[in-house]
């Protein structure tokens, strides 16, 4: 069903969350939340074993130095999945999961098998989370049905995977379609099995596309996931992805879950970011906050 | 691996207080601004301004008396002529100036009129100081161009306009009366609200540094009786008032046969109409701010929600919800949504409704469940269903946070509902449907139509009402029109 979305005031209530003054204890506490929910991407056709274990040491242990009380890890790596053996390895004992994205990510201009075995093959190799594409061309056509079989069928392919719903929605471009998808995402989802909290996502952006993750966007989707929630009490996560570069702007998004689907979604089984760079600007923020003083961007390990 | 459910960082994240601290230093006794000069009252007496969020005295502000209102406007008519006479461009040079020191000083207002008002500091701060700067901005642009404005006439001011704000937006409505009065060669005398002196009087000392001849701006405080004075006296030539209808209705009858001219904003019982077919979540967002916003104390509130039965129960769900996230509290927090109601009396005038809709056998929703501050004037924000036309909150303006919650099953009955009024200031309209949006406004009797959106002002818009919301426009090429007087001066053809 199509439901109605006013763009004007999407951006309006969206702009308002970045006016949250967030201080001392509440931003101590929001950036290690932050940081805790990161999925430390790298997604590149230059990916190479070794680098993926630099970005695994970087995910479990995100600082050398010293700060009290120890930083979190972060919440996953996600990485593509030839690469998903060597993560696997490498994250070994820790609390970090391997996601991979599949279905011939990032366009997923590919037949449906070869997108179903991809994702197959990446949960055979060990991947906890599978960052799948939706069939863009086939929604932009008018053909839900088709896109919503597919997702369906890939949850199905996922068995004990959690399945994150990427709608790519710098392509959809219009809130009204990105209301659309979510819907028929989280509804095809639920057409495979139950879903217990935080088994299915919904994701933004693959970061090969601009504009990626906003705010206004994300918050069409945090909509649907409260009124999927209100229907049946299932939470359905979120994940902007691409784009959000500062510990400020994350801050930013923690305000707007908070007060569109409140705390139960403020932790990293219900809430991620997919982004590289931010690490290293939320740990900057973090020694600030204990030292008073801001660090070289040197001080910080690239992954 | 299984993915860890367990948290590693608390779950419950909250907010630290964010507390504006900059210190605005307030005079113990503030004196009455006449002939560009700070004096004291030859009334002498003083009445005190509280801070409505701590019951803190702020102040002692001078009680204006009959002494001091014949002394502001013998000021302001001697100024007349001189100020009158000047070159329009060189009395736009003054509105800039005004404009522009308001900008400068625009946190020291903005703290300012948290303290002495109760709203938030976000709401002073993003909405009140930079919109009066605005309409200092906007008229100064049309000081110039009058004959444009009115093109084919000769323009000349009224004279001395005696101007009585309310204590709602206490320097955007200085700004509202002043700006177009002053662009336009009048000379005034302005009375704020008895509990909202303070910026008014910040705005006296930036007109005395950007040196605006004296006695052409005159500030006057005081209470009820003061105003009552100056829109009595003789020397006055041009009446304008913001506030209640029925000190509206008082003031007509005492300027009718004076030959003064009149204008009046009074008060409001918003329309605000949501369509089946609207975007609910965004709808949401209109009613809130339109009923929420400083605390309700908006003329123009949204406080009649009518809604179109077949999603009342969806409304109500996502309003309630909504509704929770809001924070009420210390003003002075840059998270604070909503702040103190502005006095005590008017604490109890929302009370006294609230009962009224209890009583009456509408069902209230307190789903608000912040705790509120001990000390101060405080009020959940809150709102009423099965709420019917006949019902008293249905009908009377409360000017606080509560509201109405009405359904209607087809648009006439929804035109025919908010038009059910006798107030006609404002109204929203919330549908996809662009030509429903068309047909709607035109049937709608109120000045002021949101369509999917509400409480948007700018200066450039005329605002004003039908009914008993009063006469005349401000803001906009129509704010001009009070404050002129027209000739039309014909030479013979040849």
């Amino acid at each position: 069903m199509r439901i109605p979305v006013d763009t004007v005031m999407v951006e309006e209530r969206a702009s308002s969350f970045t006016c949250r003054s967030i201080k001392t204890e509440s931003k101590q506490q929001g950036l290690r939340l932050v940081l805790s929910m990161i999925d430390l991407t790298t997604l590149e056709g230059k990916d190479t074993p070794e680098k993926v274990r630099s970005l695994c040491a970087k995910a479990m242990f995100p600082w050398e130095g010293e700060i009290e009380p120890p930083l979190p890890s972060v919440a996953a790596v996600c990485v593509y999945p030839n690469l998903v053996r060597v993560a696997k390895l490498a994250l070994e004992g820790s609390t970090v999961a391997v996601a991979s994205v599949a279905t011939g990510f990032p366009s997923g201009q590919y037949p449906l098998d070869i997108r179903i075995n991809d994702v197959t093959d990446a949960v055979k190799a060990g991947a906890d989370e599978i960052d799948m594409v939706i069939n863009r061309g086939a929604f932009l056509s008018g053909s839900f049905d088709e896109v919503a079989e597919e997702i369906t069928r890939v949850r199905e392919a996922c068995g004990n995977a959690h399945l994150k719903i990427i709608l790519e929605t710098g392509e959809l471009e219009t809130l009204e379609n990105i209301r659309v998808a979510s819907d028929l995402a989280i509804l095809a989802a639920a057409k495979a099995g139950p879903i217990q909290d935080g088994e299915v996502f919904i994701k933004t952006s693959t970061g090969k596309v601009s504009p990626a993750a906003t705010m206004p966007v994300t918050l069409v989707m945090l909509d649907a996931i409260r009124e999927y929630y209100d229907k049946t009490g299932i939470r359905i996560g979120m994940k902007p992805a691409g784009g959000i570069r500062t510990a400020k702007q994350a801050l930013h998004y923690l305000v707007m879950v908070k007060e569109t689907l409140g705390n139960a979604w403020l932790n990293k089984s219900l809430f991620r970011f997919g982004a590289s760079s931010l690490t290293n600007d939320v740990l900057r923020q973090l020694v600030r906050q204990q030292t008073g003083r801001y660090t070289a961007s040197y001080d910080f390990s690239e992954a | 691996m299984s993915i860890d459910t367990q948290q590693e960082t608390p779950g419950e994240w909250e907010y630290s207080p964010a507390p504006e601290r900059t210190q605005v230093s307030i005079e113990p006794k503030n004196k009455l601004f006449i002939g560009g000069k700070f004096v004291s009252p030859k009334s002498r007496s003083w009445f005190v301004t509280l801070n409505p969020a701590t019951e803190e005295k702020l102040a002692d502000i001078a009680c204006g008396g009959k002494a001091d209102v014949n002394a502001a406007v013998l000021a302001a008519k001697k100024a007349l002529p001189k100020w009158s006479k000047l070159d329009g461009s060189v009395r736009a040079k003054y509105l800039y100036r005004i404009a522009r020191r308001i900008q400068e000083r625009a946190r020291e207002f903005a703290i300012l009129e948290t303290m002495d008002g109760g709203k938030p500091i976000k709401e002073s701060r993003d909405i009140d100081i930079p919109l009066a700067a605005q309409h200092f901005f906007y008229y100064a642009g049309w000081a110039d161009k009058l004959e444009y404005a009115f093109a084919g006439c000769t323009v000349s001011p009224v004279g001395v306009c005696a101007q009585i704000i309310p204590w709602n937006f206490p320097l955007l409505m200085a700004a509202w009366k002043l700006a177009p009065a002053l662009a336009c060669g009048n000379t005034c005398i302005l009375k704020p609200a008895e509990t909202t002196s303070l910026t008014a009087l910040r705005l006296a000392e930036v007109i005395q540094e950007i040196g605006l001849p004296e006695g052409v701006a005159n500030i006057v405080t005081g209470a009820g009786n003061t105003g009552r004075l100056l829109a009595e006296h003789s020397g006055v030539n041009k009446v304008a008032f913001t506030g209640s209808t029925e000190v509206g209705k008082l003031l007509m009858r005492g300027t009718a046969g004076t030959g003064k001219k009149l204008t009046l904003e009074l008060g409001g019982k918003g329309a605000n109409i949501i369509f089946a077919d609207a975007a609910i979540d965004q709808a949401v967002e209109g009613i809130i701010s339109g009923i929420y916003f400083n605390q309700g104390h908006v003329c123009c509130a949204g406080s009649r929600l009518l809604v179109e039965e077949s999603i009342l129960d969806e409304v109500v769900q996502k309003l309630t919800h909504r509704l929770r996230s809001l924070r009420v509290g210390d003003p002075l927090d840059k998270n604070t949504d909503l702040g103190a109601i502005n006095s005590q009396s008017q604490l109890e005038i929302v009370q006294q409704y609230v009962r009224a809709g209890v009583d009456e056998g509408a069902q209230l929703h307190e789903v608000h469940q912040e705790r509120l501050p001990s000390k101060g004037y405080w009020c959940h924000p809150c709102f009423f269903t099965d709420v019917q036309p006949s019902h008293t909150i249905a009908r009377e303006e409360i000017f606080g946070p509560v509201l109405s919650i009405m359904t209607f099953r087809t648009p006439q009955e929804a035109i025919m509902r908010a038009n059910d009024s006798p107030y006609g200031l404002a109204a929203g309209i919330w549908t996809d449907k662009g030509s429903k949006i068309f047909e709607i406004a035109k049937e709608l009797e109120a000045g002021v139509i949101w369509c999917n959106t509400y409480n948007k002002f700018d200066p450039a818009s005329p605002f004003g009402g039908f009914k008993e919301s009063g006469f005349g426009r401000e803001g906009g090429m129509q704010g001009l029109r009070p404050y002129v007087r027209l000739q039309k001066v014909r030479g013979s053809a040849s």
